[in-house]
């Protein structure tokens, strides 16, 4: 290394979403090119990054040579790649998916000129939080993540849409500003900020409560049981892409810092670890009877969204806190899994609604329009929801189960079977529908299919039914760098 | 009980009412309202460990996170706003 400033990957992989987010915003025209750009820049400077992160282990970029504890580190482990990764390759085919969807002819004016804008900005705030390596910094990612995610979720500009925008917004701003009062707390204990900082910390009573609001602040923001509430009609009503994005990458960031968070300061009671994995269970029993019973297709994804967050905490708690040391490898290999399929089916869900006209799922068999490719996409993303081999979901129920037995927390077992079955219970509803062609009067007309909006949801509908077959590379990768280790 | 520990509740307890306003208060304004003054009361805590007795200066890094965390509030502030005044317009043009 030398002491010249180099751009390094890390920091590129911040700063050209950025850049592309204000060329977007600046020039509305050009804004579909310059975001497609962007993300393929992102998306080459995170493929640089794994590589060298493969090669060498964790990388550490020292923005302006300040060095930690008063200056931002930005720091990519395995974890932090893996989930770059993730953020990466699903924003790329959502783009390419909503170059079609806002295409002049399907979308208003305004909906064209700043779903890019806001979506660079969304991924800025992605790839810095999956950075970070200090608690500041991530509130400050959590905010950006936020404000971008409800232009996102307004952007349709429904009523409905805007009603559950402000909602989302309320819980959005409230879960970071319990994230800032932990910070607080924990400037007040320890003098510093950063993760080296709090994993040499002694256990205190002012950590534990900054720990707690943190928690508190974070399990909002990811909607878990019972703090879902503003999930279903944020994520219902926004248009596709935005509710891809939305349901498949936003909610995953603050799983995420919880992750990290846990195992710098680890849970200081086994009872909250099973606390955590009991309003999991909650997530997937509710969740799922919520599913069973929506009427509309969108909102169905949406709540199995609830589901899948549900059995990431399932997952986290799988082995106790003895077993946390291990766990929070299943519970990342699920957000990989749900990333990835959630995204797929969201997008080809937006499909079926703007091709069939509307998302009743009790009416979808009757419509003379079969939009069959975003069908069979939403059939294969159904897989890896569910969990059927080999798809990626399988892998991380597969490995949920394992962990869990070994520790003979059958229960943990128990919970995640019954969400495997109401999962196949809810999907089928849809699934059926696709397929009786009797309760039809008239013929069935042409659909034009293969456009990019099919493709790109097929694309990471396949990718998510694949992917299972490495699972053990990934979690392999997972684990470079040691990422609950200390910044060396 | 010295001033920095009256302070600091002082601070909590300022969220805290943000808090509850945030969860319990049904119009929109009403609840913005709440959440900036949670976000004054998080705030006023790091403002208050930033203090140290003289002839020491005020430990500068708080205040460096508190003008972060106002610059953010502010935006966050100006898009609830905005949202809030958009779906005013949209229920009273649906309701003509």
């Amino acid at each position: 290394m030398n002491d010249l400033p180099t751009l390094d990957w890390p920091t590129a992989v911040v700063f050209a979403p950025l850049a592309g987010a204000i060329l977007a915003f600046a020039w509305p025209r050009r804004a579909a090119g310059i975001g497609l750009a962007s993300v393929l820049l992102t998306t080459a400077a995170v493929a640089a990054l794994a590589l060298r992160v493969l090669a060498e282990g964790a990388v550490v970029t020292r923005l302006g040579n300040w060095g930690a504890p008063l200056g931002i580190d930005l720091r990519a482990d395995g974890l932090s790649t893996l989930l770059l990764a993730m953020t990466a390759g699903v924003g790329l085919f959502v783009s390419l998916g909503a170059l079609d969807s806002y295409a002049p002819a399907r979308a208003d004016e305004r909906t064209r000129r700043y779903f890019w804008p806001l979506w660079l900005l969304l991924l800025t705030g992605l790839n810095g939080a999956f950075l970070s390596t200090d608690v500041f910094n991530l509130y400050v990612m959590l905010e950006v993540i936020a404000l971008a995610a409800v232009g996102l979720t307004v952007l349709g500009g429904g009523r409905e849409a805007v009603r559950a925008g402000l909602e989302y917004m309320y819980a959005s701003i409230l879960g970071a500003l319990l994230f800032l009062m932990g910070v607080g707390f924990v400037y007040l204990e320890l003098g510093r900020l950063d993760f080296a900082g709090l994993i040499a910390a002694e256990p205190a009573p002012a950590l534990t409560a900054a720990l707690a609001l943190m928690i508190a602040g974070l399990l909002l923001k990811t909607a878990l049981f019972p703090l879902h509430f503003w999930l279903p009609g944020a994520h219902a009503n926004a248009t596709a892409p935005a509710s891809a994005l939305l349901s498949g990458l936003v909610v995953k960031v603050s799983l995420y810092i919880f992750l990290r968070l846990t195992q710098y300061m680890p849970l200081p009671d086994e009872l909250l670890v099973t606390l955590m994995g009991t309003l999991g269970a909650g997530a997937i029993l509710w969740g799922g009877i919520q599913a069973l019973r929506a009427e509309r297709l969108k909102l169905l994804v949406a709540w199995s969204t609830v589901v899948q967050i549900g059995l990431i905490f399932v997952a986290f708690a799988r082995a106790g806190q003895v077993g946390l040391a291990e766990s929070w490898k299943a519970a990342a290999l699920l957000i990989l899994a749900h990333a990835v399929a959630k995204a797929a089916m969201f997008l080809s869900a937006g499909r079926i609604k703007d091709e069939v006209g509307h998302d009743r799922i009790q009416d979808l068999d009757r419509s003379p329009i079969r939009p069959t490719l975003a069908q069979f996409t939403f059939a294969l993303a159904a897989i890896s929801l569910i969990g059927l081999p080999p798809s990626l979901g399988f892998a991380g129920k597969w490995v949920l189960m394992e962990g869990a037995m070994a520790a003979g927390y059958w229960h943990w077992v128990g919970i995640t079977m019954i969400g495997t079955l109401l999962s196949v219970a809810y999907f089928s509803r849809v699934l059926a529908g696709f397929l009786r062609f009797d309760r039809l009067r008239t013929p069935v007309a042409e659909h034009q299919g293969w456009a990019l909006a099919d493709t790109a949801p097929l694309v990471l509908a396949l990718a998510a039914l694949s992917l299972g077959l490495v699972a053990a590379p990934i979690l392999a990768f997972m684990e470079i760098g040691y990422p609950f280790g200390a910044t060396p | 009980m010295n001033s920095g520990l009256i302070f600091g509740l002082t601070g909590i307890a300022v969220f805290a009412i943000g808090l509850f306003g945030a969860l319990v208060m049904v119009e929109p304004l009403r609840r913005v309202l709440a959440l900036k003054l949670c976000s004054v009361g998080a705030g006023f805590l790091l403002v208050v460990g930033a203090w140290q007795a003289p002839p020491d200066m005020p430990d500068p890094v708080p205040h460096a996170l508190v003008i972060t965390g106002i610059v953010v509030m502010i935006s966050a502030t100006a898009v609830a706003l905005a949202l809030i005044r958009r779906l005013h317009s949209l229920e009273r043009a649906s309701d003509e």
